[in-house]
This record gives structure tokens, C-alpha cells and sequence, in this order.
């Protein structure tokens, strides 16, 4: 299996990147030879075998926590916004999204 | 006591001066700074905040002027620039993430702070933690110690040349896929990353968060030790992935023989299992020497050699390139120009302005492995690619527990090669990526492994010996380190000129 021009257009998009007619030429040659050294995960008989999330749950229950649903964190409005490109009056602002 | 002394004592010796009086806090992270200032050629330190650094200091100083004593109150030490600190900026090694204040400090970060240790500055990394050389960072390249044409290894490369070019006595580092091990390896600098969910991730901007794990990186494996029991220990309401164990004391077996074992042979009774898939034809010669003489050290004193097999070992490459990547595209998708981070000048609307924010504040390598995770987690190929890793992910790890049944601690090299040249492999993606075949299986099954400098190979470049243990067993591991350190003087070597 080899990827096409097409495919990294549309893994970009959902990527949400953009790429250059370049870029992707470059992209597309990179992607290939990684896949190249992925085939042999097909020879592995994985038939029935568990996927692992958490690495230690292949000797111990493992299960992800949850905590109280209250708010635990103070007000932290203004340092939490410093680094946000725009705000105005405390809200992120973005482009237009409905006319 | 001569302030030119202080950058060439480790953590121990630099906490006993200070609590001796011979030095003070404010004295120590001053001669550090400076010492740092005057090495920045090496693209070590990405940002100081000398005001904040000083005000620690004496914060530290004032502790210990009211009675208290630490094994790091007053110690200088500097973080990877993967863990958000407040007061400097927090960057990843990343464009996107250029001048990032954070409004609050990684666990890591906090847990070093209560324990006194006074924060010299920032270190450079691969951007976001994805390299193996420290090309990655968009703040320019660090430079090997050893030979400042060649790389330090990565990602945690600043952090690694910090510690070998004596600019800080200690540093963190994070390790995903060998991060703190292989430029441990490159620089002759001891480290270790603990077993998965040990340190809090909590503050360390995310790269692959099933495999991303914290640890120390030092001059021996006592100082590793010391920095480990402070940075480790449950963090419950911050950290889902966050081991509920107590915290623990990884300097408890330090200097002590093994249980049955004598001064003169402290490791008797340790079992090193050596997988002969780590010793085969894709090891350097000079690599695999260093590792076998090192090894024959461990038997002098009193280890036992035991030939074992991780069949899987050449698949952790695929599985680990499928599963990071995948989790850093999820990952990696809150960089939008939004809410932080780099946000272009022009667009056109709102997709457009998320296309070109990303594209202009991702490097290359980071794109490449966005679009490696988007790929395997789209419609129709999640089952072939990141299920069916996930599943050899576990057999990976159950061949540990197969081999964990004939040895106690398992060795090898930390990486085929010594430090490559700087610009040698940086246009060949899958080349770096096949350069961490023997730090990527732990780091799929989530267990403890350290890089020790075990000698010297072709060109007087460092080599390291990686030892795994089983999942908790750190002080095991640091007590084997550290018995190997008193019979040998390698991680006390400097490069030329420092």
C-alpha cells in the first residue's frame, strides 16, 4: 500500500495543516518510507489479544479515576488569557463563524 | 571555598556545603548562572529569569538559617523546557509555543520547589519532545560537550548537556521513546525514567500521553536518586494516569549489598539478563565493547550474566511510530491559535486561520508526526494501524514478564551508536526513528530504565549501559547503578575544557 498525493491532502485537512505543493511532495515520499517499516506489523498474530492503553495494566486492574464533579479550581481568568492571542472583555475572540 | 569550585560538585556535595555554611544558596545559583551564561555557544539554556532564580535562592538560604536541612534545599537545578514553569516562558522547543507564560507549575516542577531546589533556567529540547538529537527545536541546536560538532541526542538534549558540561549539578528531563535515556547515553550522563505513572504528568506539555513519563538526569545515579524521591509520588486529583502508590525513599538501598550479599561482591545474587536482540549486527562494535566490559564489571561484582530473548524487539519501532504519533495529533490538535500559542497574521476565516497557525508554528518533524497520527486514527485504518499496535504493545510487554522470570535487571546498550554529527541524519526521518530501537521497547511496556556512562568508544564519544527493571523497581535499579558507580570512575569524566 502507498500513499497518493490525494491521501496527504486529505490527512492535512483533517490535520489541519497546510501544506505546499512541495511540502506535500516531500510529505508524501517521508509517509511511504515510514509505512515501508509498518508491513511488519502484519506478520504479528495479535488474533484475541487485548490492546494495551495503560502499560502497567498488563500485571495489574488498572482503572482510570475519576474525581468529584465540583469545581476545584480557583478564578484564574486573567494569568489563564495572558498568553491567548486576542481577547477582549475576558472572551477569546476568532474570526466570524456565522454571517 | 572558591566560587569557581562550586559547578563541579553534584547534588550531595553541593547540598553539604551549603548546609555547612561553606557556600550559600544565592552564592551556588549565582557561580551556576554565570557558568551558564558563559557556555550559551552550547544551546543548552533556552531562558533565565536571574530575579526569580536569586529571589529562590534566598528564600532557600532563609529555610536554613531557621534550622531546616534537605538533600536539595539551596541546590541549583534547571528543567526541560516540556514542563510549564511560572516566571519563565514554557515553549516545548516550539515557534507555536513562543514566549508562553504559564499561569501555574508543573507537579514536577512544584514537587522540586517544596523541596528547596532553586530553578537556574530553561532547557532546550526537540520541539515538543519529538527527536532523538536535539535538531528538532526551533531555538537552534544544542552542541555535544564531547565534540561540539556533534549532537547531544534528544529530546531531553539540553537537559543532557547541561549536566556533562557541568552548567547546573542536576536537571529534569522526560522521556517518551528514550528521551532521557540516549542523551544520557551520548553525553555520559546518568539518568532514569521511572515506570510509567510514577512522576505526575500534570504540567508537562503533552507528547504521547500513555508513554510520556518524567525523570532526573545527573552525575551519578546517588544524585539521580535524590532528585527522584522528591520529583515522584501520587498527584490523584491532577493526573488520571498517576499511580496511587506512596511516595517512596529511592536512596534506601544505596551503598547497601544486596540482601545475602557481601561489601565485596554487593550484587550478589543479581541476575542481568542480556537480550540478544539488543547485541546483534545493528549495535556499533565500539558500543557493543564499552557495554560487554561494563558487564564484566557487574560480574566482578558478583552479578550472575543470563542470555535471554525479547523477540518482539525490532516491531517496538513500528508499534511505538504508530502509537505516539497518534496520540500526539489528539494531542497536539489544542494548538488551534485560540486559546494560546501562535495564531498567523493573515486568514482567511476560521479553518483557514487553524490551518496556517498550525503551519506556521509547527516544525517539520512535528507536522510529519501530526500527520502520521491523523492517518491511523482516520475512518477505516484505526483497526490496521493503532489497534493492531496496541496489541503487539502488549505482547511487547509480556515478553519482559516472560523474561523478568529468568533475570532481575535487564542491560544493554541505550542506543546502536555513539553522538552522530550535527545536519548527518537530520533529512532522514525513518533513519532517527530506527536509532531508538533499544529505548522504545520499555517505553512501550512502561517500565523503569536508566542510561549509565559505562566507558568510552570510538573517538573518546560517551557510551551508556541501559538497565531495565521490572515495574517499581527503581531503587533496585538505582542500588545496581549505583554499586557499579563506586567500582568505576566513568560518569565522573568531564570533556575537555570543562
Amino acid at each position: 500500500m502507498s500513499l497518493t498525493l490525494s491521501d496527504i491532502g486529505r490527512i492535512a485537512n483533517l490535520a489541519r495543516l497546510e501544506l505546499s505543493g512541495t511540502q506535500s511532495e516531500r510529505m508524501l515520499g517521508q509517509l511511504n518510507g515510514f509505512f515501508d517499516i509498518v508491513e511488519q506489523m502484519k506478520a504479528v498474530d495479535t488474533t484475541g489479544v487485548e490492546p494495551l492503553a495503560h502499560p502497567t495494566a498488563v500485571i495489574d486492574h488498572v482503572s482510570l479515576r475519576l474525581r468529584p464533579d465540583v469545581a476545584s479550581e480557583p478564578n484564574n481568568r486573567e494569568a489563564n488569557q495572558q498568553s491567548a492571542p486576542a481577547v477582549e472583555r475576558g472572551l477569546f475572540l476568532v474570526p466570524k463563524v456565522i454571517e | 571555598m572558591s566560587v569557581q569550585d562550586l559547578h563541579q560538585m553534584g547534588v550531595a556535595e553541593l547540598a553539604a556545603a551549603i548546609a555547612d555554611k561553606k557556600t550559600s544558596a544565592v552564592e551556588a545559583a549565582q557561580a551556576l548562572l554565570a557558568r551558564a551564561k558563559q557556555h550559551e555557544n552550547l544551546g543548552a539554556y533556552l531562558a533565565f529569569n536571574q530575579d526569580l532564580t536569586l529571589s529562590q535562592a534566598k528564600a532557600a538560604d532563609a529555610r536554613i538559617a531557621a534550622g531546616e536541612r534537605g538533600p536539595l534545599l539551596g541546590v541549583p537545578l534547571a528543567h526541560k523546557d516540556i514542563f510549564v514553569t511560572q516566571g519563565f516562558p514554557s515553549t516545548a522547543g516550539s515557534k507555536m509555543l513562543e514566549g508562553y507564560q504559564s499561569p501555574f507549575d508543573a507537579t514536577v516542577v512544584a514537587n522540586l520547589a517544596k523541596a528547596g531546589a532553586v530553578t537556574l533556567g530553561k532547557l532546550n529540547c526537540d520541539e515538543f519532545a519529538m527527536g532523538g538529537s536535539n535538531e528538532n527545536s526551533a531555538y537552534g541546536v544544542a552542541r555535544n560537550p564531547w565534540d561540539a560538532d556533534r549532537v547531544p541526542g534528544g529530546s531531553s538534549g539540553g537537559s543532557a548537556v547541561a549536566v556533562a558540561a557541568r552548567l547546573a549539578p542536576a536537571v529534569t528531563g522526560t522521556d517518551t521513546g528514550g528521551s532521557i535515556r540516549q542523551p544520557a547515553s551520548f553525553c555520559n550522563v546518568t539518568g532514569i525514567k521511572p515506570t510509567y505513572g510514577r512522576c505526575s504528568r500534570y504540567g508537562m506539555i503533552a507528547f504521547a500521553s500513555s508513554l510520556d513519563q518524567a525523570g532526573p538526569m545527573a552525575r551519578s545515579a546517588a544524585d539521580c536518586a535524590t532528585l527522584l524521591s522528591a520529583m515522584a509520588g501520587p498527584d490523584i486529583d491532577r493526573d488520571s494516569t498517576s499511580l496511587d502508590h506512596p511516595a517512596e525513599d529511592y536512596t534506601r538501598l544505596l551503598g547497601a549489598p544486596r540482601e545475602g550479599a557481601s561489601a565485596a561482591q554487593p550484587l550478589k545474587g543479581l541476575r542481568i539478563g542480556l537480550p540478544k536482540e539488543f547485541f546483534g549486527e545493528g549495535c556499533a562494535p565500539d558500543v557493543v565493547a564499552a557495554v560487554r566490559a561494563a558487564l564484566a564489571e557487574y560480574e566482578k561484582l558478583g552479578a550472575t550474566l543470563v542470555d535471554i530473548s525479547l523477540p518482539l524487539t525490532q516491531l517496538s519501532i513500528p508499534v511505538y511510530y504508530i502509537i505516539a504519533p497518534a496520540e500526539a495529533s489528539s494531542n497536539l490538535s489544542r494548538f488551534d491559535g485560540v486559546k494560546f500559542g501562535h495564531r498567523a497574521a493573515q486568514y482567511d476565516d476560521l479553518i483557514d486561520m487553524y490551518k496556517k497557525s498550525r503551519s506556521e508554528g509547527f516544525g517539520p518533524e512535528v507536522q510529519r508526526r501530526i500527520m502520521i497520527g491523523t492517518y491511523v486514527l482516520s475512518h477505516g485504518y484505526y483497526d490496521a494501524y493503532y489497534l493492531k499496535a496496541q496489541q503487539i504493545r502488549r505482547l511487547i510487554a509480556q515478553d519482559f514478564q516472560n523474561a523478568f522470570t529468568q533475570c532481575d535487571v535487564i542491560a544493554g546498550p541505550a542506543a546502536p551508536t555513539t553522538a552522530w554529527k550535527i545536519g548527518e541524519m537530520s533529512d532522514d526521518p525513518v533513519a532517527n526513528y530506527l536509532a531508538d530501537i533499544f529505548t522504545l521497547p520499555a517505553s512501550l511496556a512502561g517500565l523503569p530504565g536508566m542510561s549509565v556512562p559505562a566507558g568510552f568508544g570510538a573517538g573518546g564519544l560517551p557510551v551508556g549501559l541501559q538497565l531495565i527493571g521490572n515495574y517499581f523497581k527503581e531503587a533496585e535499579l538505582l542500588q545496581a547503578a549505583d554499586a557499579f558507580q563506586r567500582a568505576t570512575d566513568w560518569h565522573t569524566k568531564t570533556p575537555e575544557g570543562f
